[in-house]
């Protein structure tokens, strides 16, 4: 009853935060609310027993991926002098059906889902159980989906490469 | 909870939805998407309650791939900022039809 109570409360500061990274007229302000919301999620994934992806989101997410933003807006001095950036009129409307119309998908299939089960919950209580929080998450990482695991740090190669590059002045 | 826990991904997806299409600053579209990402991974984690660890996994991938999407993402914008002195995307309209 509590970790319902406690997940409705950090679900209505996650759709909060979100509504002010959107609406917000300052993006500093924007990124702020974004540091909200992210920390209301990372709350969720615990009371949805995800610790070890709680502690991450709030490490990756909260502290390096927000710092870059703020490193970002602060370097092209976006935080003041600011003009409206919202698009009027005819843009807003197709935005505001667009909006409405996935609401609308995402709504009719949710509708009437009750009760779901699943053995999941208890599946993950043994790992935990029998690994450890990390140890429980690093097995299938290391064992089942090694290579994705390997691809990703390629990945995050080419993006660091990619970065650097594009960064640089004169580059040819 | 695990149907709350959807209901509350769908809404912070349309949220974010709706900022992509209705900022015109790069960044802020940039982090709508950023909102979007996170939406999924609250589904996902929902979802591991249900069909086990897999879904937590797939999280740690979609937040790898967030991060080194933020960092070129941003390092594309920087560059833009050099050329065109702002980061409003209704300047950039050389692929607009």
């Amino acid at each position: 009853m509590m970790v319902t109570i406690l997940f409705y409360i950090f679900a209505a500061v996650a759709i909060g935060g979100a509504i002010g990274v959107v609406l917000a007229r300052n993006p500093v302000g924007s990124l702020l609310y974004m540091v909200a919301t992210l920390g209301a999620i990372a709350a969720t994934f615990v009371l949805l027993e995800a610790h070890f992806l709680a502690a991450i989101q709030i490490i990756v997410y909260a502290g390096a991926i927000m710092v870059l933003f703020m490193f970002v807006i602060m370097l092209l001095n976006l935080g003041h002098d600011y003009q409206g950036d919202f698009k009027v009129g005819f843009y807003t409307t197709i935005s505001l059906v667009v909006t409405g119309a996935i609401a609308g998908v995402i709504r009719s299939n949710l509708l009437g889902v009750q009760g779901l089960e699943g053995t999941g919950a208890e599946a993950i209580g043994v790992a935990v159980q029998e690994f450890g929080v990390v140890g429980a998450i690093a097995r299938p990482l290391y064992t089942t989906y090694v290579v994705p695991f390997e691809i990703t740090g390629i990945l995050l190669l080419v993006a660091i490469v990619g970065a650097v590059a594009l960064a640089k002045r004169n580059v040819t | 909870m695990i149907t709350d826990a959807l209901l509350l991904s769908a809404i912070l997806f349309v949220i974010g939805t709706f900022g992509v299409l209705v900022r015109r600053n790069a960044i802020i579209i940039f982090l709508a998407i950023e909102l979007q990402l996170n939406a999924v991974n609250v589904a996902f984690v929902a979802f591991s309650n249900l069909y086990g660890i897999d879904g937590q996994v797939f999280v740690f991938f979609v937040m790898t791939v967030a991060a080194a999407e933020a960092a070129v993402g941003l390092a594309i914008i920087i560059s833009i900022f050099r050329h065109y002195e702002t980061v409003d995307v209704n300047n950039f309209n050389f692929l607009k039809w």
